[in-house]
């Protein structure tokens, strides 16, 4: 009996690993930055280049740094996520102009939707390898300590949105 | 004929002498060296199976940038490494540090091929009990005998 049902085990072990590793997705790499404080940085905003915006800016509340640029396909499908949110007026979104150009990133935001309090533009990506950006669109919600509490590698779904992000706000606004 | 075999011989020989890597453009050789060698042992986050100094995606340029800037700095490599750790997580390094929630990917495979011997030397230790000797009894040899000699020359 033991020699069928050994190596039957053996299977079911293997093949429980295997389905699970299916559905798990390789991009999806944790981010040591979870709890940790958000990197301080200070750009030039996009709408008014002589403004800067600087981290400490935003102490206080919590708020959403959205990193896009008009360059990013998968920008595109998580935008009118992005401009509903921002209508609702539930949580400030900030967005970090990841390497992107100027006047396509105004162009973008016209044709698209502003849902930002304010852009700052990262020419150079310093400030995105400072947030461990490697797969625009990546979004992240602070607490009002500064703290990141969340990220999100890829587009915003409608899942992630309503399941895990909003409740996150609301729990951090009331805390 | 004489040819053909010779030229085939010829395209069977190994071209040792391939392509040079490109010479580093910028100024400074040590730099560039330590730089090649770090980023063979770190990970391009956006093609994750290349290595940083493999890859042309532009985050690996924007990294190796950095890499570069930090080793100008003075920064060992330890260092350097720590610094992309923070931001990127121990992913970013292809050789992952030894560490609990890591044992079972050091130590596993030690420890199938333990388990494969182990059950090796059991299944080995069963089929010999198994195949214990049965000497010939008399009565045996002799039907033996009779039946090996009962053929006639």
């Amino acid at each position: 009996m033991l020699r069928f049902l050994l190596p039957l085990a053996v299977f079911l072990v293997v093949a429980a690993f295997l389905v699970k590793g299916l559905f798990l997705n390789p991009r999806e790499v944790p981010s040591p930055l979870i709890d940790k404080p958000a990197p301080a940085f200070k750009l030039t905003q996009l709408h008014e280049p002589d403004k800067s915006l600087a981290r400490e800016d935003l102490k206080g509340q919590v708020w959403l740094l959205n990193v896009w640029a008009s360059w990013c396909v998968s920008c595109r499908e998580e935008h009118p996520l992005l401009v509903d949110l921002a209508r609702q007026k539930l949580v400030p979104i900030y967005g970090l102009n990841y390497k992107d150009q100027r006047e396509a990133a105004l162009g973008w935001l016209q044709q698209f939707g502003n849902p930002y309090a304010a852009s700052v533009a990262d020419l150079d990506g310093r400030v995105g390898i400072d947030y461990g950006v490697y797969g625009v669109p990546e979004t992240f919600v602070i607490d009002k300590n500064g703290i990141i509490r969340y990220k999100q590698i890829g587009p915003i779904t409608p899942d992630a949105l309503n399941n895990k992000i909003i409740p996150l706000v609301k729990k951090l606004q009331q805390s | 004929m004489i040819r053909l075999i010779a030229a085939i011989v010829f395209c069977m020989l190994p071209f040792t002498a391939a392509a040079k890597e490109a010479e580093p453009l910028a100024e400074d050789p040590v730099v560039e060296q330590r730089l090649n060698r770090l980023a063979e042992e770190l990970r391009c986050l956006v093609c994750q199976n290349e290595s940083l100094a493999g890859s042309r995606a532009e985050l690996a340029n924007d990294l190796r940038r950095e890499v570069r800037d930090l080793i100008k700095a003075g920064k060992t490599d330890r260092e350097i490494v720590d610094y992309l750790v923070e931001r990127y997580g121990d992913f970013v390094r292809y050789r992952p540090p030894v560490r609990p929630s890591t044992f079972l990917l050091w130590f596993g495979p030690f420890l199938l091929l333990g388990g494969g011997a182990a059950a090796l030397v059991f299944y080995l230790g069963k089929r010999r009990s198994r195949l214990q000797e049965q000497p010939l009894t008399d009565e045996d040899r002799r039907r033996a005998e009779s039946l090996l000699g009962g053929g006639g020359k």
